[in-house]
């Protein structure tokens, strides 16, 4: 901790750092690092031919299929939508608002269970929405899409909302001006402006719904090669005991949400960047 | 045109002076008699938009909330009462709360820790550190189980050693405990940490100067300062932690009485298709994202307030 001292830190007056930091690290290291390097220690006992074969069986690959497919199209329509909500809720005024701006945040608060069992006795053939639709929702992978457009919407409202907000009013006055229609002045104008914010709503909300497990698998019906998604696959591993065919498919998926983290994280700061030159 | 322009229905209706310029986030209202003006759209494409964003909400949204309280109650209070009072759903329901009373201080202690290095001192670092804070929230929550079961299992690292000493973690309360600290890990430092960044640390080192110890200061100074963030946190982290499934259906082992969480008591119910206790079950969560929501609501303006004052304070008059 000396050496931390001498070497990292500026000299201050206020006390604790070596206590908050050193606290900090242990608890990163114990709770996330060393077990998430499990993971990738476990790995690498299997040899490259043993990695492929766990990770691109037909089975796993009709998951990779399902879950990448299904949360790409939630997350299009919720980047549509959740544009709609957002602008609605800055720019118009409408009975409920308020609480209707408060119950965009339910996806979060709602346990994933709760919104699972919910969304497939909507959707089952004799559910409330279900029994007027001529084909099946629940136990098909249309009810994962469903299942990963109600988990992903408020991503997109939450990060296009603030920015909407801050739009210059100015700069619409001056589209107008120049003979520009309310169309154009969006399509021209205020699109630009929220565009980062959108790209980096839809992705939190596709990197979630990769991730997603307990909303789908009520719904989903978990038929294998037809709606069987990727988190699931690792269980059904792990049931029988397959702790490094489990581990290996976790990875995949683990590279592939660390870099979309990445992306995120430089998505985000080049959204910054354009807010901080407007 | 200027704000001022639009007839503005609320502030009027408040007695309050009208402000110069409207914040941009409580926009005027529009009144449908009144003449476009060209930074607005016609009423029809307003009242399309709007139809659209509350059909696609309702939909997703207040249909599936209604749903499970209607489900809950569809079988009469009888049936209600007596699922909620199960001995199973009691039992999940008190190891729920232990689970959440044990991660949610943790992670508390742990966001206040490390936003208090973060914000008040310059160490190399900081960015990686920031990073691997908001790691877990990237990670499926059945990784999240499964790192712990090739830690903690019984063919993982620890797992022997455990036996021989007839410890158990996985398919056990600590395990399920770990699980839960891990998906709520980021929330609290998260929150805390734009707070701390925009106040500075001259508070502190006022405090300091006239003579403050480090316990002081921080009890009289940081956490008056940081209060509303901090409760902000634990409202996001205990509704998270209450909810968890993935992680905590990898780690729990499903045995009834013992090791059942109220979202793995919720599954198991609907899968023997006793819908009526599965759904009584899960109206108690449901309501308790209702009051998270509130909750949320409130505190959130405090937040904001907060920031803003700090911001404004750090420039130069």
């Amino acid at each position: 901790m000396i050496f931390t001292r001498t070497l990292l830190r500026r000299h201050s007056v206020l006390p604790g750092f070596d206590l908050a930091l050193g606290f900090a690290l242990l608890y990163l290291s114990l709770i996330v690092l060393v077990p998430l390097s499990a993971a990738f220690l476990k790995t690498a006992t299997l040899s490259w031919g043993q990695f492929l074969e766990a990770t691109t069986t037909p089975r796993v690959l009709a998951s990779y299929r399902l879950t990448f497919g299904a949360s790409l199209l939630a997350a299009m329509l919720n980047a549509v939508f959740g544009l709609i909500v957002a602008w609605v809720l800055v720019r118009y005024d409408f009975p409920f608002k308020r609480l209707v701006d408060a119950l965009v945040d339910l996806p979060f608060a709602l346990p994933t269970a709760v919104a699972g069992i919910a969304l497939t006795a909507i959707w089952a053939q004799n559910g409330w929405l279900g029994q007027w639709l001529p084909f099946k929702v629940s136990f098909t992978p249309l009810g994962v899409w469903v299942a990963l457009v109600f988990i992903g919407l408020p991503f997109v409202v939450r990060t296009v909302q603030p920015v909407l907000e801050d739009v210059n009013q100015e700069l619409e006055e001056a589209a107008a001006t120049l003979g520009a229609s309310r169309w154009q002045a969006f399509w021209h104008v205020i699109l630009p402006v929220v565009s980062p914010a959108l790209l980096t709503g839809f992705a939190l909300a596709f990197a979630r719904a990769l991730g997603e497990y307990g909303s789908v698998i009520f719904i989903a019906g978990n038929m294998p090669m037809i709606s069987e998604i990727t988190p699931l696959i690792i269980i059904s591993k792990l049931e029988q005991y397959d702790y490094a065919g489990a581990t290996a498919v976790a990875v995949v998926m683990l590279v592939v949400s660390f870099a979309l983290l990445l992306m995120i994280n430089s998505l985000q700061a080049w959204a910054r960047k354009r807010q901080g030159m407007l | 045109m200027t704000a001022a322009a639009v007839t503005n229905v609320r502030a009027e209706r408040r007695a309050a002076p009208k402000p110069a310029r409207i914040p941009s986030g409580d926009r005027p209202a529009y009144s449908t008699g009144e003449r476009r003006t060209a930074t607005e759209e016609p009423a029809w494409v307003r009242w399309l938009l709007i139809a659209l964003a509350l059909g696609f909400m309702t939909l997703f949204l207040f249909v599936p909330l209604a749903t499970v309280f209607v489900e809950a109650l569809k079988k009469g209070w009888g049936v209600y009462l007596a699922a909620i009072t199960d001995d199973d759903a009691l039992s999940a329901i008190k190891l729920t709360l232990i689970a959440t009373l044990i991660s949610v201080p943790l992670n508390v202690v742990f966001g206040v820790a490390a936003a208090w290095a973060i914000t008040k001192f310059d160490f190399r670092g900081k960015n990686l550190l920031l990073t691997l804070i908001d790691l877990p929230f990237s990670v499926s929550p059945v990784i999240a189980g499964l790192i712990y079961v090739l830690v903690f299992g019984l063919q993982g690292w620890f797992g022997e050693w455990l036996r021989d000493h007839d410890l158990k973690v996985i398919f056990a309360v600590p395990g399920i405990v770990l699980a839960t600290i891990f998906v709520t890990f980021p929330f609290v430092a998260r929150e805390l940490i734009p707070l701390m960044q925009a106040q500075g640390i001259e508070q502190e080192e006022a405090a300091r100067v006239l003579g403050a110890n480090g316990w002081q200061m921080f009890r009289r100074v940081t956490l008056p300062n940081i209060q509303w963030a901090l409760l902000y946190g634990v409202i996001l982290c205990n509704a998270r932690a209450m909810g968890e499934f993935g992680a905590v259906s990898v780690v729990s082992g499903h045995i009834r009485g013992q090791t059942n969480t109220m979202p793995l008591h919720i599954e198991i119910a609907y899968n023997e298709y006793q819908f009526a206790a599965a759904f009584a079950v899960a109206s108690l969560l449901a309501g308790l994202a209702l009051v998270t929501l509130g909750a949320k609501y409130i505190v959130e303006q405090r937040v904001h307030r907060d920031k803003r004052e700090a911001l404004t304070q750090g420039e130069p008059s």
